[in-house]
């Protein structure tokens, strides 16, 4: 994007990203915004059957992406990742063929729930549904990478509802005893569906845990972007330079329900979802840019108008591409070899023989 | 060829394929220094070292987990878990990772992954180092599930196993570690997934087994030879993929079928063989297909196994784990 001052402010400056960058990190926090909302309205319109969403939690996903370096480094998401795929590759075409299930959907051609994500050409692990899981894949990315000697980092995220899982502490220790290139982040929103952090964790912060698995824990305002953007650089070269992993939690707020089959005013008083407002992090990202003299009233005018360009293009994109062909549901069970009408290779040496006990 | 043991076949197995290629890891617990409590990857972190031999933590879930990633990363590990029984642990990321990944992504993302277990009873293991859990996986569209037999094919198969691009659970038998014994090449070979073995031919009944129940069943066919009835035996070899051509081919032949595992009786692995067969043999039978399984308690009775499923022919030549 053309941005008419190019060189560093002092916002940026302190924290080392130029205007362009800082421009770009608030575009994909609105972008993000705006294609969430979009697919409420959708899902109200009974376009697409489910969403799960991440408002409230973007300013801590871009920022905490960034550092990672695209098709290089790897990400193992979770449902509310929206941010962190679309600042590590994947389009808004990609979100949004996802919630519809076309047959070109990246993500899964049309297998999965909504809000299960990923690309392999963008290294976003396929997101499943049980919580936690994608941890140790994380895990074993960066395994990899050091066995390998990629320098590669992996990352991954998830609430702190998950991070109550069996998964992350066998992952955690496995992750600091081997000083694995890896990162968790922690989105703290306070609330596994209904149930307030109070009665999901003894303790404050997740990041507490971390000393008892040895590595460093980190607790950051999640509506602060850049103190995010700052935290997550520190522990992406750490993780590089062989310092071993960190644990980032990020407090981000849950600006909507679970999910669109949710009614969050049966448990979050409206004062609640009221004061929590406070902690948008897009009105306060756009604040610093605006006093920071970066965000001029031209160039939000021209994101503006670019957001909605490209969310409206995605939306007339995913509601034109077909559904996938049913015949294709038997599918990728297992590696195919052979044509798909033809026998497997194990096959049974006759014409017409079962791919597999079917 | 010389004559091995079939613990020093699946090491074999393993170090050959580790030679051939650098992307192949070995992770559980207990299988660097020490070798396994079996001695199952005994040599290996000698020979491999520490990036590819690895001692974990007592995590089982982080086993598999791990693995998945690595594999997803460019690695092709191979995950001990050190009993069978202790893999459930394990369940939801094989179950509902290893086993739907390529299928969750469209063929995105797959992960080649190998998870050797040691399973079954008669070595005075009681409930927790006895089970047969083959049956919890075959369930599963995605997972691919090895049991061999001989050390021939315990070598050649683990060699598929391991090049195979989806993720292969591969159960070893552990009494058959140390007290089966078979000539198995020095050269590469491999007996590929997905087909049976006719390990005795025979006219009047078929008799299908699979890892430790394939050598009763061919010693009990042996016997009844005696008495003149001619049994056929196979080997299944592979449980997911089945090789049904082979199980119906043999049964259409001789009419009567008897399905042989260790497993609990009821939902075993042998009950879907069973069912098959009634179904897709129905016309050729001349009685009712029959299963001989262990008895539905949780594990076998120990430490005198005799009487259950263990009462076995022959003698007794186990050799303990440590």
């Amino acid at each position: 994007m053309a941005v008419s001052d190019r060189s560093a402010s002092h916002l940026g400056e302190a924290v080392g990203l130029s205007d362009e960058q800082l421009i770009e990190m608030y575009r994909l926090v609105a972008l993000t915004r705006a294609l969430d909302e979009r697919m409420w309205v959708l899902n109200r319109a009974g376009r697409i059957p489910f969403v799960i969403s991440g408002q409230g939690h973007e300013g801590a996903q871009v920022a905490i992406t960034w550092p990672l370096r695209k098709q290089h480094d790897w990400v193992a998401p979770f449902y509310r990742s929206i941010a962190t795929c679309l600042t590590f590759g994947m389009s808004p075409r990609d979100i949004l063929t996802a919630q519809y299930a076309t047959a070109n959907d990246p993500s899964s051609g049309g297998r999965q729930m909504p809000g299960h994500y990923g690309s392999r050409e963008h290294n976003l692990v396929s997101v499943s549904s049980p919580v936690a899981t994608q941890l140790l894949h994380a895990i074993g990315i960066a395994l990899a990478a050091k066995v390998r000697g990629t320098d590669q980092v992996a990352m991954t995220f998830m609430g702190e509802g998950s991070s109550n899982q069996g998964d992350v502490h066998e992952g955690l220790n496995f992750a600091a005893i081997h000083k694995l290139p890896f990162v968790f982040v922690v989105e703290n929103n306070g609330y596994a569906i209904s149930v307030p952090s109070a009665k999901e964790l003894a303790v404050e912060d997740v990041a507490s845990r971390a000393g008892g698995y040895g590595m460093p824990g980190l607790v950051v305002d999640g509506s602060d972007v850049l103190e995010c953007y700052r935290v997550a650089t520190e522990a992406v070269d750490r993780a590089r330079s062989g310092g071993g992993p960190t644990l980032i939690e990020a407090k981000v707020t849950r600006l909507t329900a679970h999910s669109s089959d949710d009614q969050q005013t049966k448990y979050r008083s409206e004062e609640e979802l009221a004061s929590e407002k406070a902690r948008d992090p897009l009105p306060r990202f756009r604040a610093q840019l605006v006093d920071a003299g970066i965000l001029t009233d031209h160039v939000e005018q021209r994101l503006g108008a670019d957001i909605k360009a490209v969310v409206d293009d995605a939306t007339q994109y995913a509601e034109s591409q077909p559904d996938p062909d049913p015949s294709t549901a038997m599918r990728w069970v297992y590696a195919e070899e052979w044509p798909s009408e033809a026998p497997p290779p194990w096959g049974f040496g006759t014409a017409g023989g079962h791919a597999e006990e079917h | 060829m010389p004559a091995k043991t079939f613990i020093e076949a699946i090491r074999e197995g393993m170090a050959d394929e580790m030679r051939h290629d650098g992307s192949i890891i070995v992770l559980g617990e207990d299988v660097g220094k020490k070798g396994g409590v079996f001695l199952a990857t005994d040599g290996l972190w000698a020979e491999f070292g520490d990036d590819r031999v690895i001692d974990t933590p007592l995590t089982e879930s982080q086993i598999i987990g791990t693995s998945i990633g690595a594999a997803i990363n460019g690695l092709r590990p191979v995950a001990e878990i050190q009993f069978a029984d202790f893999i459930h642990p394990a369940f939801n990321q094989l179950v509902s990772e290893a086993a739907r990944l390529r299928y969750r992504s469209n063929n995105g993302y797959s992960c080649p992954m190998v998870v050797r277990a040691p399973y079954g009873g008669g070595v005075h293991g009681a409930l927790y180092h006895s089970q047969s859990v083959e049956a919890f996986f075959t369930h599963v569209p995605g997972l691919k599930v090895v049991i061999p037999s001989t050390p021939y094919d315990a070598k050649g198969l683990l060699r598929s196993s391991i090049r195979d691009d989806d993720p292969v659970l591969f159960f070893e038998h552990k009494k058959m570690y140390r007290s089966v014994r078979g000539e198995v090449p020095d050269g590469e070979y491999a007996v590929p997934l997905g087909r049976a073995a006719v390990t005795r031919a025979g006219t009047q009944l078929t008799v299908i087994g699979y890892g430790l129940m394939a050598h009763y069943a061919l010693e009990a066919a042996e016997r009844v030879a005696d008495d003149g009835i001619s049994a056929e035996v196979i080997d299944l070899r592979t449980l997911r993929p089945l090789d049904k051509e082979s199980v119906l081919d043999s049964v259409r032949k001789t009419g009567k079928c008897l399905v042989v595992y260790e497993d609990n009786r009821f939902g075993g692995y042998g009950a879907e063989v069973a069912a098959i067969v009634a179904e897709e043999a129905f016309d050729y039978l001349d009685g009712p297909v029959t299963r001989m399984a262990g008895p539905d308690v949780p594990g076998v009775l120990q430490p005198r196994p005799r009487g259950l499923v263990h009462d076995q022919p022959g003698e007794d030549r186990r050799r303990d784990p440590d």
